[in-house]
């Protein structure tokens, strides 16, 4: 497979997996405005997984569809970070992983704007605009709750300390990455890394929280070595395909 | 005989989108572009939302519109560059919008004001709603609550 295949299943698994995480709250959120955003996220992400994956299937050419990619892949063919895989949890728990991941996406689209393949670089512009309110509101909660009551913000630190350890991997990079920079396709992860980490440590300043010093990194996730919370998410979201192959509706 | 563009924009002015029937798809601004290729009609369309679930949909009534006026050979193009903007629906577009119940889409930090009884006193409930391009709001002066078109 092409660095291209892999690359671009790395951007679309991971809105997808996440996508599917907040979808799971729909039915179970705290109040129905929170219970309509969540679905919405979920929904921007879904859409954005879709356009990822259709390049995906169109580049590797070898009859699959995006659909295919998405329903007849097990979690060793998957290429999404460990962070969005993560179960839910609580509210902060949600909030503070939608936290961590909507900073880091904000910052990859951006410079994936500018990339020198046309068509990347146009679903990175597109996205980032969705992006843009994800990442306001994510931090917002990370603030309201962080600097809330007792209880708020102990399950804040909690989550911050369950989830620290699966964001080295977003600005983990490979051959595939370095394949891809050097003919200006890719993005260098690496040099996003201060930028979120001020983003981090600016809003957890506002949220009376600690930013973790310590920067040990879950990996794997990028190269198909996921948790074991993967394959639950798949077993779910594939049964149809898997118990009725090729249904259509 | 092929229909002029000008023709093909007006029918394509009449396709309501399936969310918000009071306003079409060209009011919305997401028919972009109409060409020949020889016999060929080509119509170029951009997502709003790209996970908007209207889409699909919006395709399948751009293509009932066109065979109900007799167009055989066509394909719709979807373009993402330039990525949609709520500046391109149209000021028609816009007063429909307000005329239906939901407060158009302003520059961020703009006033807004209730499309019940134009009042400025408003206030958010939630940056979502009932669809993805939509946010909720609530009239201080009549109590209505009313959707606002997210400025994108």
């Amino acid at each position: 497979m092409t660095a291209l295949f892999e690359y671009l299943l790395r951007l679309g698994d991971s809105d997808l997996i996440l996508s599917h995480r907040l979808s799971q709250w729909v039915g179970h959120a705290p109040a129905i405005e929170e219970e309509l955003a969540l679905g919405n996220i979920a929904l921007d992400l879904l859409g954005q997984a879709q356009l990822w994956l259709s390049l995906a299937a169109q580049t590797a050419n070898d009859g699959r569809d995006a659909d295919q990619l998405v329903y007849l892949r097990d979690a060793g063919e998957y290429r999404n970070v460990l962070l969005v895989e993560q179960l839910n949890g609580d509210f902060a728990h949600t909030m503070t992983r939608q936290f961590f991941f909507d900073s880091f996406h904000h910052l990859l689209l951006g410079a994936l704007t500018q990339s020198s393949n046309g068509s990347v670089a146009a679903i990175a512009a597109k996205s980032l605009k969705e992006v843009s309110y994800h990442l306001r509101r994510s931090r917002d909660w990370v603030i309201t709750l962080g600097d809330g009551s007792e209880e708020s913000h102990r399950r804040m630190t909690t989550a911050v300390d369950n989830l620290w350890s699966y964001t080295g991997e977003l600005f983990q990079m490979d051959g595939i990455d370095q394949a891809l920079i050097s003919t200006g396709v890719a993005v260098d992860l690496a040099g996003l890394r201060q930028a979120w980490l001020r983003d981090i440590t600016t809003t957890f300043a506002d949220a009376v929280l600690t930013t973790p010093q310590n920067d040990w990194a879950q990996r794997g996730g990028k190269r198909g070595v996921h948790t074991e919370h993967l394959g639950f998410l798949l077993a779910e979201m594939q049964f149809l395909q898997r118990a009725y192959p090729n249904a259509t509706w | 005989m092929q229909p002029s563009l000008n023709q093909v924009w007006a029918w394509l002015g009449e396709v309501p989108d399936p969310e918000i029937p009071v306003i079409s798809v060209v009011d919305l601004g997401i028919v972009r572009e109409v060409r020949w290729e020889g016999n060929e009609l080509v119509i170029g369309v951009t997502p709003t939302y790209s996970g908007c679930p209207a889409t699909s949909v919006i395709a399948h009534e751009i293509k009932s519109a066109l065979q109900s006026h007799g167009v055989q050979a066509f394909r719709l193009e979807t373009q993402l560059s330039p990525p949609w903007t709520t500046n391109w629906i149209s000021d028609a577009g816009k007063e429909r919008l307000r005329a239906f119940g939901i407060a158009p889409p302003t520059a961020r930090g703009a006033k807004i004001y209730c499309p019940r009884c134009a009042s400025a006193a408003v206030a958010k409930v939630s940056e979502f709603g009932s669809t993805p391009c939509k946010a909720q709001y609530r009239c201080l002066d009549c109590l209505e609550p009313f959707d606002l078109f997210k400025c994108l």
